[in-house]
């Protein structure tokens, strides 16, 4: 039921990102001033911004931004906390303790200021963004990689292949990843949400996307002058933050309940 | 316990060198060449000499290590350099604007502490029955706002609609209850369902049978041995939760125009002035491990286990 209900809600904003571009009537960065601050009605469904531009175009295309985003920070924590927590733990001693040592460092900061400082670093941009998240996260997955790689590298079935023949490399392939994958799925889909939120929140402050694009974080920033005038400018892009951050973690608490009951107070 | 505290310490220290050289490399491989970045901020136009002046002064024609190695003599010192959009010396300018944000992250951890132990006492006390469905409700609600969206609604109803509240600013006591409140949410929320999970993990163990059958009052039971022990896990995580409060204070700084780091650091990130960068990270991660450092020392002093180095299982 749980799982049902997630799923619905992650597919209906999937579906929303994926087909912005059929689905919004309006273009999302098409000016108009004679259409300024509309109240919703049957042409604007959600009414207009201040510069006249349709508010649910340009939600459904910051649905489009705040997923592909979510998206790529989830591939790329993966790919890095794996490769790096896998090499640590299979190749062990010099490798090992120098990696956790750069593990450490980056799990010493705050995320938020981490993530900040690498913007700082790199510039500002939704890549950059995106960059700056993954950096600021990927510490934890290696972690868990590397203490998954070690239990795992210890059971006899691991040391069977080694007898066997078969390489580090096919070890890890064969072996250590499926075993690692249920757990990584558990702990990121618990994640998704949060760094949701990261990514709003660096966008709010303007680190995202420039003004003119569509992007909720952005919205809610360029509607904050007439907040008093047009509260919805403001309250809609977040109530969209809210429902796609509830999503993720209903489908976190879903996966977590099915696959790992022992995760269970996992919290960050 | 004192040995501990300074064995603690110490292990401090390799640390913060590792971040600070990890992030030392970061800005200067990163993008880009920092003398024209210092060009544009002292606003003098990137002629050729003038890029190699620039170089000059700023250490950037050295090797790498000697840089790295000018910048953490000056640090252990409390020098971070100077700001280049400003001139100023950042530690002065961080020291200036650190306040607020320490005042406004505490004021969240107070609310977390408040407010997010009690409902979690209650929610386990009264498992499965209302007060439980309510805070577990409210709890899921809670961690999936966003912190500065949520600022927003604050002031929407208790400025806008009901004037109860000031929009922002940092002027008197009632200025701090919206930000504390939306930098807060998120952490209380957590720290609620912790601590709930916590209490209904001691009242399943069996010394409590044996203090029932003592005769001892559900009161005395309840707060002393209840309380007490569930207690532990959730003030475990708060040191966690601290650098969620830092960076969100940061952002929910924002809305609420007040006045601390957050503006300043958003100011150095645009601009890309490195020293203040650098000097941002490093005071950050300082009061974020030393909230740990505290968090650990009551722990050790609560339970001897640790301080002993001997970890229960």
């Amino acid at each position: 039921m749980k799982v049902r209900l997630a799923l619905l809600l992650v597919a209906v904003l999937l579906g929303a990102a994926v087909f912005a571009p059929w689905l919004a009537p309006f273009d999302p960065a098409e000016t108009s001033l004679a259409s300024r601050l509309l109240p919703p009605s049957a042409l604007h469904w959600l009414g207009t911004d201040h510069l006249g531009r349709d508010v649910f175009s340009r939600l459904l295309w910051g649905a489009r931004a705040s997923m592909g985003a979510v998206a790529a920070i989830l591939a790329l924590v993966l790919a890095l906390g794996s490769l790096v927590g896998a090499t640590a733990g299979l190749l062990g001693g010099v490798v090992d303790a120098v990696l956790m040592r750069v593990a450490d460092a980056f799990m010493t900061v705050p995320t938020l200021v981490l993530a900040l400082f690498f913007i700082g670093a790199l510039g500002t941009g939704l890549t950059n963004v995106v960059i700056a998240i993954t950096l600021s996260h990927w510490a934890w997955y290696a972690r868990l990689v590397r203490g998954l790689t070690l239990s795992l590298g210890a059971r006899d079935y691991v040391a069977a292949a080694r007898v066997a023949g078969a390489t580090r490399l096919d070890v890890a392939r064969r072996h250590v990843l499926p075993a690692v994958g249920g757990q990584l799925a558990v702990l990121a889909s618990l994640d998704l949400g949060h760094w949701m939120l990261h990514v709003a929140g660096l966008s709010f402050l303007g680190l995202g996307l420039a003004a003119p694009a569509a992007e909720w974080g952005i919205m809610i920033n360029d509607a904050r002058p007439f907040f008093r005038v047009a509260p919805m400018l403001v309250l809609l892009p977040g109530a969209a933050i809210l429902l796609t951050v509830l999503a993720f973690n209903l489908l976190g608490d879903a996966l977590r309940d099915r696959l790992d009951p022992a995760l269970a107070g996992h919290a960050h | 316990m004192l040995g501990f505290a300074v064995r603690r310490l110490l292990t401090l220290v390799p640390l913060l060198l590792i971040v600070s050289l990890v992030f030392f490399l970061m800005l200067r491989l990163g993008r880009g060449d920092p003398a024209l970045d210092y060009l544009r901020l002292s606003q003098l136009p990137p002629t050729d000499a003038a890029v190699a002046l620039a170089r000059q002064q700023l250490g950037l024609d050295q090797p790498l290590a000697a840089q790295y190695l000018n910048w953490l003599s000056g640090a252990v010192r409390l020098d971070l350099g100077r700001s280049w959009s400003t001139g100023r010396p950042v530690m002065e300018e961080v020291l200036h604007f650190l306040p607020a944000s320490l005042q406004l992250a505490g004021a969240a951890l107070l609310l977390v502490m408040l407010v997010g132990l009690p409902l979690g006492l209650l929610a386990a006390l009264y498992r499965d029955r209302w007060p439980d469905h309510l805070t577990r409700a409210i709890a899921f609600l809670g961690v999936s706002l966003p912190n500065f969206w949520l600022g927003f609604l604050l002031v929407l109803l208790f400025s806008v609609q009901l004037g109860w509240l000031p929009a922002m600013g940092r002027d008197g006591p009632a200025s701090i209850i919206m930000p504390a409140v939306a930098t807060a949410t998120m952490s209380g929320c957590v720290t609620l369902r912790l601590m709930r999970s916590s209490v209904l993990g001691v009242l399943g163990e069996r010394h409590l049978v044996f203090a029932r059958a003592r005769g001892l009052p559900r009161r005395t039971i309840l707060g002393r041995h209840v309380v007490l022990n569930a207690m532990i896990p959730p003030l475990t995580a708060l040191g966690l939760h601290v650098g969620e409060l830092l960076g969100g204070a940061m952002v929910v700084e924002m809305v609420f125009a007040w006045p601390g780091l957050g503006r300043y650091a958003l100011l150095a990130i645009t601009n890309r002035d490195f020293p203040v960068l650098q000097g941002f990270v490093l005071v950050m991660t300082l009061v974020f491990v030393l909230c740990n450092l505290v968090v650990d020392l009551a722990y050790a002093w609560v339970d001897p286990r640790i301080r002993f180095g001997t970890r229960a299982a």
